[in-house]
């Protein structure tokens, strides 16, 4: 492998010799030189570099000594990308070790590498050679299906007659009956998730005839531990065909490439439809609760006009959330409250609007993605946490929010009219800054 | 929440099973069942006919908790009896042969025991039924079809079309269920039937222990040299530390709001 780091004997043997015709060549500007009297010289530079905070510094890292690179055999250049991880190929399968992925938003979550990963715990311990296949259904933006462990990809892209778009389980079960049938494969992995892997593995089971271990978090080739009900048992059995893996329950892949090569199956089961997808609905966001709302605006104590923040709300479309302060104070009610003695949310986008970020509050928000804070202080906790910050009056920077979000709304469904909007509440601005004036 | 066209002699089920409070232990009215007794009360009033299948009241305790779902408005219920350590699908499905039903409405996942949540699958692959999991509420229903909004991760719903009949679990998000009220729930009868007894034999070789802790995933730093596991070891977890806008107008640091709002696709 390029990527391996060799001693070469012979330009080592060169370097030593200051008498070899090529010595010159491989150490040149090396830190001992003779001077024009014959005497050697020494460079007390070389070999350090100014640290970050003005000290001299010993460079210990090796890789600026001069000649040091040239020094080992293939290492050039590859050092400086990112490390090339070795291929880890699978020739012949005599197994196969299937893996239905989830693909939340066309990607591989977490949950779907610790599968891949477990798959390949189990690869390991196979008795002959097994190749870890995953089966992906529609379309996917995923790239780094060979980094997660993918040795065979069967990607079930549907065409015009049947897409694998939205809820359609008959369709899926259908293709992995195919698969099962084509394959016959020594291990079924699911991921036990709500994002359908439960219910694709449940239905394959049952149509197999295959007794599924569900929600098992520790397994091997003989024996697996699942948990049982309201998660008050472990119950110890032996390993079978069809698996259904809690998250956590192995490692994801990460020290080797694999091939992605892709395996075309034909379907050969003809899919019942007696279930039809009529699409997702419109879910008022003051329904949602906070626990798992996925947008949240929420209020702190610099809130003073609280009908505009009712009303940002709304039409943002976003679930409100209030800090303990907010709630104190009367303006939300309890149920609202978001930290360590409210709500603990997992929302994708958090805008934190005039809260300051005890720290009460900033473990409630420990599990979001985006956190945008609209603050006065620009030295306050939340500000620290915040992945965009924006410093100013929360009434302001709301009420430009809400004209700039109407203009867009406008803007897209009428493209004509995108000018208008902007002037009016350009408009609208000056008024404002003139009533400040006043 | 009464659906549109109810049909008058519409025929609903719903499987109820032994619950188990989670800190306790104590036997109970399981929840998700509970609220697929509620979903069929609403759909056809007091006329839903509950389905248990498994031990007698032999005990007490157990007796008292299928009673519990009676005490939701319900005048009497069906005991399959098994001894126990049975399987309670063959039961069911002879049952349900028997006395075919419209929908059968079931939980997600039992409270005790292995809680598969493979029972309503099984059934609907015996009967040939279809199944919609997760269901959050029934919108409409007629002789032949049904709209339900099934529960979706993040609070989200998703209207789906079903022909009758049908399997269906039911949700945490679906409507929760009434309280129950004392008298009734001593008044009610259990209907004890005898049914198919079949031991699950690959179960008794299982075996069961209080749940461990699971241990928690330690992040592993790999580093290629010392200077990098020192750095990994002692530096601070730090926050790559957020944009930061202070002195540009109000309209471009909510147009920087926006843009992020769009970017991450919770607005559209």
């Amino acid at each position: 492998m390029s990527s391996l780091i060799r001693r070469d004997p012979r330009i080592e043997r060169i370097a030593r010799n200051r008498l070899h015709p090529l010595h010159q060549s491989l150490v040149g500007g090396s830190t001992e030189q003779r001077g024009p009297t014959g005497l050697l010289r020494k460079d007390p530079r070389a070999g350090y570099f100014m640290g970050p905070n003005g000290l001299k510094r010993k460079d210990r890292t090796g890789n600026n000594a001069p000649g040091a690179a040239r020094l080992q055999r293939g290492a050039s250049g590859a050092t400086a990308s990112e490390p090339l991880l070795p291929l880890h190929k699978v020739e012949s399968p005599a197994h196969f070790i299937v893996c239905v992925l989830d693909m939340v938003g066309g990607r591989l979550t977490s949950h779907d590498k610790d599968v891949l990963g477990q798959a390949h715990l189990l690869a390991k311990s196979a008795s002959s050679e097994a190749a870890v296949v995953a089966v992906v259904f529609g379309d996917h933006r995923e790239e780094g299906f060979d980094k997660a462990g993918v040795d065979r990809l069967i990607h079930f892209n549907g065409d015009d007659t049947l897409s694998y778009q939205g809820y359609c389980p008959e369709l899926k079960l259908a293709a992995l009956q195919s698969v099962e049938s084509a394959l016959s494969p020594l291990y079924w992995l699911f991921p036990d998730s709500i994002h359908g892997g439960t219910d694709l593995g449940c239905r394959l089971s049952a149509r197999i005839g295959e007794r599924p271990a569900n929600h098992a978090w520790q397994v091997d080739k003989d024996n697996t531990v699942c948990r049982g009900g309201s998660d008050r048992i472990d119950i110890r059995r032996n390993t079978p065909r069809l698996i259904l893996l809690a998250e956590e329950c192995a490692m994801p892949i990460d020290e080797t490439r694999h091939e992605v090569l892709s395996l075309e199956i034909e379907l050969i089961t003809q899919a019942e439809s007696r279930i039809q997808d009529l699409g997702a609905v419109d879910v008022d966001p003051s329904q949602i609760p906070l626990a798992e709302a996925e947008f949240i605006l929420s209020a702190g104590n610099g809130v003073r006009d609280w009908d505009q923040f009712h009303e940002v709300a709304t039409s943002l479309g976003a679930t409100e959330g209030a800090s303990r302060v907010a709630v104190d104070d009367g303006f939300m009610p309890r149920f609202r409250q978001v930290g360590a003695t409210g709500t603990w949310v997992t929302a994708r986008v958090y805008i934190a609007v005039g809260i300051s970020g005890a720290i009460q509050h900033l473990q409630g928000i420990g599990q979001c993605e985006k956190v945008v804070a609209i603050n006065t202080d620009p030295g306050c906790d939340m500000v620290k946490r915040a992945d965009l910050t924006v410093i100013g009056r929360s009434q302001d920077i709301l009420g430009e929010l809400l004209q700039l979000y109407k203009a867009r709304q406008t803007g897209s469904s009428t493209l004509s009219q995108t000018k208008e909007p902007d002037s009016v509440s350009n408009q609208e601005k000056q008024d404002k800054e003139a009533r400040c004036v006043a | 929440m009464l659906p549109e066209a109810v049909s008058a002699n519409l025929k609903v089920a719903a499987l109820v099973s032994i619950g188990q409070h989670p800190k306790s232990g104590r036997a109970r009215r399981a929840d998700q069942d509970a609220r697929a007794v509620e979903m069929g009360i609403g759909l056809c009033g007091n006329k839903l006919n509950l389905v248990h299948a498994g031990e007698t009241g032999s005990q007490e305790d157990l007796e008292q908790a299928l009673r519990q779902y009676l005490g939701m408005g319900m005048t009497s219920m069906t005991v399959l009896r098994q001894p126990t350590g049975s399987d309670a699908l063959p039961a069911l499905v002879s049952h349900f042969r028997d006395h075919s039903a419209d929908i059968i409405l079931a939980g997600m996942r039992a409270e005790s025991g292995e809680a598969s949540g493979m029972l309503p699958y099984l059934l609907a692959d015996r009967l040939g039924l279809p199944l919609v999991p997760a269901v959050a509420e029934v919108l409409s229903i007629n002789e032949r079809e049904a709209e339900v909004l099934q529960a979706l991760p993040r609070g989200q719903r998703r209207k789906l079309k079903v022909t009758v009949p049908f399997i269906a679990t039911v949700d945490q998000a679906a409507q929760a269920p009434r309280q129950i009220a004392f008298g009734p729930s001593r008044r009610g009868s259990l209907d004890l039937e005898a049914s198919v007894e079949q031991q699950d034999e690959e179960k008794a070789a299982w075996e069961e222990s209080p749940a461990r802790k699971r241990p928690k995933r330690l992040n592993i730093k790999k580093a290629k040299t010392a200077a990098d596991r020192f750095k990994a070891a002692t530096a601070k977890p730090q926050g790559e530390g957020g944009r930061i806008l202070k002195d540009e107008s109000d309209r471009e640091k909510a147009q920087a709001i926006l843009d992020l709002l769009v970017s991450e696709g919770v607005i559209k």
